[in-house]
């Protein structure tokens, strides 16, 4: 039997300060299921969405993304330390990444 | 007193005793160390992206993908982080049998995973589309080879982590470390992510 | 005086709410855990941030006489005309191997030496956070030299040039194992410096003393902090190159093999963009050490504080959006070329202003030339010669002529020799009465001192004449017909740098022998605070007692000794410095205040097991699957191993204590 002290009150806790209840993180497995069928729906409707395909999957996938770094990860609720260090790994690979990329004319036509 | 670079949330942190920051040297290890992965399959991803159009006429990308049946490999690694997000929530109560109950199967759903990748790349390889058949499939096999290696050393952990967790072996904050092993497992989960759209789903 | 207790609570406290039963009473373990303070084993299973510190110096200064031999060799060769002391095979091998082992096993580790030792002492720390990962890194770092280095034996070493560029690189053009040592041998000692960056930076940020926020930390420890940045970030794209060239290697894929379709220029790309932000990492940490040096023999605090941290920061960031500019000459387009370019240039800033802040250091100070203070001013000469050559390449028509000539070999020699290897010297004449107890004799460092001033600039000097004339790099000999005429002759010059070489050879020769002398029999001990420095790590005995501080600093200013030893007393903004306190005083009345129970990690053999079995996984690669698995075993046997020791040992495992002063509190 524990005794769950102030420190240590944050997942039993509703208020969204301090993370989610187990409810919130079925809801938001539930939500990501379906960003994931839609995108599934998207990869097989590329040509009635057109000019929106791309960028559509595109913005679902850091939908979900963010949804697991911010919730599942804790992120949003945690030292922004935290969030720091990530984001400075992810700037710099999606940058020089890019910027790599680009030298190499991947985003041209 | 701001000596400190960071306030501490008011989350405060397992095991975050003695330190300048209030934070735990572990959990900022593992955020570190999550931040340098980026750059690893940051480099991976890039250059299948550059490579994946690289191949023969009837190996490419959209001869080969089957699509329903890796949404349903994604689905369930998905759902692997939220079995792992609910064994972290019976850590931090102190519920050892749920705890271990959760990533026992979240190591299932991971382990699922990995029968899948196995199943479809062995499909791959019977169509023809072997590691070195093309630049698409030595890029393609690499980053998703890389990944699956990941996911099976995280079920590794989990396994174990649940062996110490009922002999009552484990050394330091037990709350803290089914947190960070949570990290890792999410951050494999979110490399999938990007990889099933990426790879998956945008057509060559 | 101070009670270290060696079984004792874990150094992370157990969250008491979840007792766990991982007592140390409880450990797994055939064997007992080391705990010996003395003789071998007390180094071999050390997690002691400065023995670690002194044997990653003494391993990386060894690889320093390995690549300066290399280089005598190539100079040698490259003498007079028509060279035949090395075969064109045997020449390639040479320059690789010279740069690998100096850039790789010797500057990197020599920089990790001094960080490991004076980062924890300069935030007023005991160790660092994870003891245990830092004897890790050590040995993987030592085990992966060496690995690296028996290719010399098992069919010659890698051939590629140390930028190894595929497709030059596979096995078509290198066929012997060469280039497979050198890929397995960076990854293991790349493990060591991605482990050490998180190690350091958790450190800094988490274990400072209180009162030490950043902007009171020493420029050194700022410097360090941004190079385990620079690493943590940048290891993992090399590692990614250094798969696909193995896959490549080991098992025909085609990723740099233009014939099946691949880009000529991936492994550049990938290469570089580790590459670029390596030569920052080679260079912050004397960046720091100068910064260090220059106000304690000016007797004046650093110029622009704030200004230092903030363009070593600039720079550390800025870096990552260069690193085309060595492949100006590739093909890469004008675009490119104008982008990466301007970014090049935009990067000489930060870096001139630290020149600036070092020379307004130095501006009205008193100054006293002792060996450190000799370096460090030879640091911003030297360093600022190879930044003006630096700044011509970033030019990006200019450096299409200069580019893969012996111009751009003077460019990095000076930035590299003249920059951080000086800095290290330094380091090693400023820090070495703390880390040992004894000075290095002054007459002696001055003469080490001129003649490698000498020896690099006759050496690296003339190599701007003759890359400009023309001379390629990596050409294992040169002919008289080719050679000019007049001041521009290359034959005269070649001669010249080969000289200069061995005369920056003797001077090396002379630190060794310096060091001998220093240590001889009946050489007094030296003063706890001989140059009269500013720092924390200052205020203790020389060497350090193992747990560092008697009581942990209570830290007011930057430059916390500094003001203990001195007092302001002027008034109006106007400074008038008086002392109230000698060191001795100040480290006394620590020790009268010594911290009640002082709680230290223990030794254990996990590190080094764990980093043995990665050479020899690394064998199995190249030669036999049993190896692999083998060592797969016993990596495996360590990290359950790891993962089950407690962060101390039980309290059966110590004998009695030998050879040590200190009380050891009995525990029920």
């Amino acid at each position: 039997m524990s005794t769950v002290t102030e420190q240590h009150d944050t997942h039993g806790d509703e208020h969204a300060e301090h993370g989610l209840t187990d409810l919130g993180y079925i809801k938001i497995a539930i939500f990501l299921a379906v960003i994931t069928a839609v995108e599934v729906v998207f990869s097989y409707t590329q040509e009635q969405l057109g000019a929106a395909f791309l960028p559509g999957l595109l913005i679902l996938m850091a939908v979900k993304f963010f949804m697991v770094l911010l919730y599942f990860m804790h992120l949003k609720f945690d030292s922004k330390l935290f969030s720091l260090m990530f984001y400075i790994g992810m700037t710099l690979a999606v940058g020089c990444y890019a910027v790599f990329l680009a030298t190499l004319h991947f985003f041209q036509s | 007193m701001a000596d400190t670079a960071v306030h501490a949330d008011a989350h405060v942190d397992h095991g975050a005793h003695h330190t300048s920051t209030g934070l735990s040297n572990n959990k900022l290890a593992m955020w570190m160390f999550l931040g340098s992965e980026c750059l690893l399959f940051g480099g991976l991803i890039s250059t299948y992206m550059l490579y994946r159009g690289r191949h023969s006429a009837n190996l490419g990308p959209d001869q080969v993908w089957d699509i329903p049946f890796t949404s349903a490999s994604s689905f369930v690694l998905l759902m692997s982080s939220l079995t792992m997000v609910l064994a972290v929530s019976s850590a931090n109560r102190d519920d050892d049998r749920n705890t271990k109950l959760w990533l026992s199967v979240t190591a299932l759903l991971g382990a699922l995973f990995v029968a899948g990748q196995v199943y479809e790349f062995t499909t791959f390889y019977r169509e023809g589309l072997g590691f070195t058949t093309s630049l698409f499939s030595s890029s393609f096999f690499t980053l998703t080879g890389f990944h699956g290696v990941h996911v099976s050393v995280g079920i590794i952990m989990l396994m174990s982590l649940v062996g110490m967790i009922s002999k009552n072996k484990v050394v330091g904050d037990k709350k803290e470390v089914v947190e960070l092993f949570g990290l890792y497992w999410h951050f494999v989960d979110v490399v999938w992510i990007l990889i099933f759209t990426l790879v998956y789903l945008i057509p060559a | 005086m101070a009670i270290i207790e060696r079984p004792s609570d874990e150094v992370e406290v157990v969250d008491q709410s979840t007792p766990s039963e991982a007592t140390p009473e409880s450990s797994y373990g055939v064997f007992r855990r080391p705990v010996e303070t003395t003789g071998w084993k007390s180094w071999l299973f050390t997690i002691d941030h400065k023995k670690l510190g002194i044997m990653y110096g003494v391993v990386a200064m060894f690889f320093f006489v390995v690549g300066g031999i290399e280089a005598m060799l190539i100079r040698l060769q490259l003498a007079g005309p028509n060279g035949t002391v090395l075969s064109a095979d045997k020449y390639n091998q040479m320059f690789t191997m010279h740069a690998t082992t100096m850039v790789f096993l010797f500057v990197m580790p020599m920089a990790a030496a001094f960080a490991n030792y004076f980062v924890p002492l300069q935030i007023g720390a005991r160790d660092v956070a994870f003891p245990r990962i830092n004897a890790f890194g050590f040995w993987a770092f030592l085990f992966g030299g060496l690995f690296l280095n028996t290719s010399w034996f098992l069919g010659g070493g890698a051939d590629g040039g140390w930028f190894m560029y595929a497709p030059n690189s596979s096995v078509a053009f290198s066929p012997s194992n060469g280039v497979d040592f050198w890929g397995l041998g960076l990854q293991i000692t790349g493990i060591a410096s991605l482990t050490g960056a998180i190690n350091l930076i958790v450190t800094v940020i988490n274990m400072r003393a209180p009162g030490m926020s950043l902007m009171k930390l020493p420029i050194f420890t700022w410097m360090v902090m941004v190079v385990q940045f620079l690493l943590l970030f940048a290891m993992p794209v090399i590692t990614v190159a250094l798969f696909m060239l193995m896959f490549q290697r080991s098992f025909d894929a085609t990723f740099f093999s233009v014939e099946a379709g691949a880009d000529p220029l991936l492994w550049q790309h990938l290469f570089w963009i580790f590459g670029h932000p390596e030569v920052y990492i080679i260079v912050l940490p004397s960046f720091g050490i100068v910064s260090e040096i220059l106000p304690v023999f000016s007797k004046k605090p650093l110029f622009g504080y704030p200004l230092i941290v903030f363009s070593g920061a600039a720079i550390g960031f800025v870096g990552w959006g260069v690193w085309a500019h060595h492949m100006f000459a590739s093909g890469l387009g004008p675009i490119s070329v104008a982008a990466f370019s301007v970014a090049t240039m935009a990067i000489a800033i930060p870096t001139g202003v630290k020149i600036v802040n070092w020379t307004l250091t130095m501006w009205g100070g008193k100054i006293k030339f002792t060996v450190p203070m000799l370096y460090a001013v030879g640091v911003i000469i030297q360093f600022t010669i190879g930044g003006l050559s630096g700044v011509t390449h970033s030019v990006a028509p200019s450096d299409t002529q200069q580019t893969d000539t012996y111009y751009i070999v003077a460019h990095f020699h000076y930035v590299i020799f003249g920059g951080a290897v000086l800095g290290l010297f330094a380091g090693m004449y400023y820090w070495w009465p703390k880390m040992f107890g004894k000075m290095l004799n002054e007459r002696l460092g001055r003469v080490n001192f001129w003649l490698t001033i000498i020896g690099m600039n006759l050496t690296f000097g003339p190599m701007h004449i003759i890359g400009l004339q023309g001379q390629p790099r990596r050409m294992y000999q040169w002919t008289e017909n080719r050679a000019g005429e007049g001041f521009f002759n290359i034959g005269f010059w070649n001669l010249i740098a080969s000289i200069g070489t061995f005369v920056l050879a003797l001077g090396v020769l002379l630190f060794f022998v310096n060091i001998y002398v220093s240590h001889r029999k009946g050489t007094e001990k030296a003063p706890l605070d001989p140059w009269d420095a500013r720092s924390l790590e200052w205020i203790t005995t020389s060497p350090p007692k193992e747990h560092n501080f008697d009581r942990l600093p209570q830290v007011g200013h930057l430059d916390e000794f500094f003001h203990r030893k001195y007092e302001d007393r002027g008034a109006d903004g106007h400074h008038e410095f008086h002392q109230v306190a000698t060191a001795e005083e100040v480290v006394a009345e620590e020790e009268n205040n010594a911290d009640g129970h002082i709680h230290l990690p223990s030794p254990s053999y996990w590190p080094i097991l764990l980093a043995f079995s990665l050479p020899i996984m690394a064998y199995g690669v190249i030669y036999n699957l049993f190896l692999l698995l083998g060592g797969a075993v016993l990596a495996l046997v360590s990290f359950y191993g790891w993962g089950l020791e407690p962060h101390t040992a039980p309290e059966e495992d110590y004998d009695p204590p030998t050879g040590t002063s200190m009380e050891v509190a009995a525990h029920g």
